[in-house]
């Protein structure tokens, strides 16, 4: 079981910077915990490509269908009726009036369901207590999550994240919220 | 790292020393501490504005819409006016939001959150009006596309108003679910900040166990660039559906083909105003003019010169097309608007809509606070008798003289526009002691670019 171990640091030019530095030194660098994102960073800890996008394309594509399925049914299978003239026989026929609806339709979806999406992913629910090492961490500090699997080299692991920039070391997390 | 950097020629965006602390302390002091007496003084105005507009409501429902000024011509009075005026406010909080963040502008950083917020607590006061206008809000649950009992007939999905449902509960719910998630890592650095343990319980739950961690902003800032793009056009077609309330129907004033971009346009055009206008007292009220600072106003109000003359070009090109179109009903329906009986609410429209915003031209203007708080009421104005002037003016002489008629409204129709400002600036100024008025997270990754002590020569 490897032990999780935290550096503090104030600046993310430093974090940065410190990161490909411990790596060449054999230190695992898990995650990095900021209180702001930090751009250029997804390259550098390993962050792999997010799929919401494509999930929010195919939540979209439900919902065009839902729509034009409820207008189809609503409109001209179950009761038609003639509104000003409008061809009420064929969808395809009466399809302009019915984009508006389906746009909206289609967004409602495509919003929502990728937002439910993102939360579940992220695991971020009302109820949910979040993991803070440092209680700064949503304020100006930036924690580097190290895994140091082997414990006779824990003084060795905290000196190289200290030199490589981290104000201080956190032998355990100081669980705050 | 020196892109992270940006040079001395832009102007910065964040005036003052500031560290990220800092502007954690800066923006967090309006919740953490007591209000003041301007909080105080404008919460009671609002809030007493407010209980005065739900008596005119309760008297609305209890007695019927006849205590409204309507009558058998103009059907359509103050109530949808006050409903497309609330809706175009909204939309300068998408703009802000998502339209800004797709062309990439940084300054929407400082004023993205207020907006947003603003945008639900518009559409929170519009949708009060079509409402209670069907007369029997306790059915309002027929516009819905359920199955019922009379004969299993359904909502007419080849009409406007129901459009309207259907655009107008997207663009709430969608905003919302923006705006909230902008504001789950701003609840978790108040949470980590709460001293008294049920604060940090409530804020504990709202922050939802926000973490942090380069995964959760990963997808975080993926989810905010999708909805941005969703609610672009969004938030286009949601006015487009609301001028197709008038431009579908075949009256003279109201079926005209321009209306889409023109409703659009007037919409950022008022909501911008209204951004101003509280804004203004915000920043002061709470101290924050190192975050929203002139320039954020002078950038405001080139957008508000932009969208004034799309306006004021509207405007012409209807009466153009008016003379043009050789129709008489047409040309009579204008004439009668600017020089009948209804002149006044004509020319009120004109001056502050296309008139005033043209001041903004003028350099010293702009970037002076009194002169745009005096202008973007000027506009707020202007924009109400537009739809006004549009509604009223069209309807009040009808195709027989024999139903021509004049529009007056009762004190419950002003009091329930009253009562809606109220309604908007109590739920503003319990979110301005409740949530950080500023996207503090989003904020800080710009410090370095465009704070005032980070910028560097030469880079």
């Amino acid at each position: 079981m490897a032990k999780r171990i935290y550096g503090i640091f104030d600046d993310e030019e430093i974090l940065m910077k410190a990161i490909p530095v411990l790596r060449s030194q054999g230190v695992v660098c898990r995650e990095v915990q900021s209180p702001f994102p930090i751009h250029g960073i997804d390259p550098i800890i390993g962050t792999p490509r997010t799929r919401l996008s494509i999930t929010s394309f195919m939540y979209g594509i439900l919902g065009t269908s839902l729509a034009l399925l409820m207008v189809w049914y609503m409109m001209i299978y179950d009761w038609p009726i003639n509104i000003g003239g409008k061809p009420n026989f064929m969808l395809y026929l009466n399809l302009p009036a019915f984009i508006p609806v389906t746009f909206e339709m289609t967004v409602f979806c495509a919003a929502h369901g990728m937002a439910i999406t993102f939360l579940f992913r992220s695991k971020l629910l009302p109820g949910v207590t979040a993991p803070i090492p440092h209680p700064r961490v949503t304020d100006d500090k930036l924690v580097l999550h190290v895994d140091v699997n082997d414990e006779t080299k824990m003084d060795q692991t905290v000196n190289s994240i200290k030199n490589a920039g981290a104000t201080e070391v956190l032998l355990k997390s100081m669980q705050f919220s | 790292m020196s892109g992270l950097h940006e040079a001395v020629v832009r102007d910065p965006l964040i005036l003052g020393k500031k560290d990220y602390h800092q502007m954690t302390e800066d923006i967090c002091r309006p919740i953490e501490g007591k209000a003041n007496k301007y909080w105080w003084a404008s919460f009671i105005v609002a809030f007493v504005a407010m209980l005065w507009g739900f008596t005119c409501l309760a008297y609305t429902i209890g007695t019927g819409i006849g205590t409204w000024g309507l009558n058998k011509t103009v059907g359509w009075g103050w109530g949808i006016t006050n409903f497309v005026w609330w809706i175009g406010i909204g939309h300068a909080g998408t703009l802000i939001s998502a339209i800004l963040l797709l062309f990439r502008q940084r300054w929407r950083m400082s004023i993205n959150r207020s907006a947003e917020a603003m945008t639900i607590f518009a559409v929170i006061c519009a949708g009060i009006f079509p409402l209670f206008h069907t007369g029997r809000p306790w059915l309002d649950y027929w516009m819905l596309p359920l199955a019922n009992q009379f004969g299993s007939i359904w909502v007419n999905f080849n009409s406007p108003l129901l459009w309207d449902v259907f655009a107008i509960s997207t663009y709430f719910t969608v905003s919302l679910v923006f705006w909230y998630l902008g504001l789950l890592p701003d609840i978790a650095t108040v949470r980590d900040r709460c001293i008294t343990p049920t604060k940090r319980f409530i804020y504990g739950l709202l922050a939802f166990g926000w973490k942090g961690t380069a995964r959760d902003w990963h997808r975080f800032e993926e989810v905010s660039l999708v909805l941005s793009g969703l609610s672009a056009p969004l938030v286009l077609s949601v006015h487009t559906i609301v001028s197709f309330d008038f431009a579908t129907a075949i009256l003279p004033g109201w079926h005209t083909t321009i209306f889409p971009p023109y409703f659009v346009s007037g919409a950022i055009f008022s909501g911008f105003a209204m951004v101003l206008t509280l804004l203004i007292i915000a920043r002061k009220v709470l101290g924050l003019e190192s975050y929203i600072t002139v320039q954020h106003i002078e950038l405001m109000n080139k957008i508000i010169i932009l969208t004034g003359s799309i306006v004021g070009i509207a405007y012409l090109t209807e009466f153009f097309m008016a003379w043009y179109s050789g129709n008489k009903f047409e040309s009579y329906a204008f004439m009668n608007r600017a020089f009948g009986p209804y002149w006044w609410a004509y020319w009120t429209m004109m001056t502050c809509n296309v008139i005033t915003p043209q001041l903004f031209w003028i350099k010293k203007i702009r970037t002076s606070i009194m002169a745009t708080f005096i202008i973007s009421i000027f506009v707020n104005i202007g924009m109400w008798f537009e739809r006004f002037v549009i509604i009223v003016t069209s309807l009040h002489r009808d195709f027989l003289p024999t139903s021509w008629v004049m529009y007056h409204p009762t004190f419950v129709e002003v009091g329930l526009l009253i009562g809606t400002i109220g309604l908007f600036f109590t739920l503003f100024l319990i979110f301005s002691r409740v949530f950080p008025v500023i996207a503090l997270a989003e904020l800080k990754s710009i410090l370095k670019k465009t704070g005032n002590q980070y910028k560097k020569k030469g880079v």
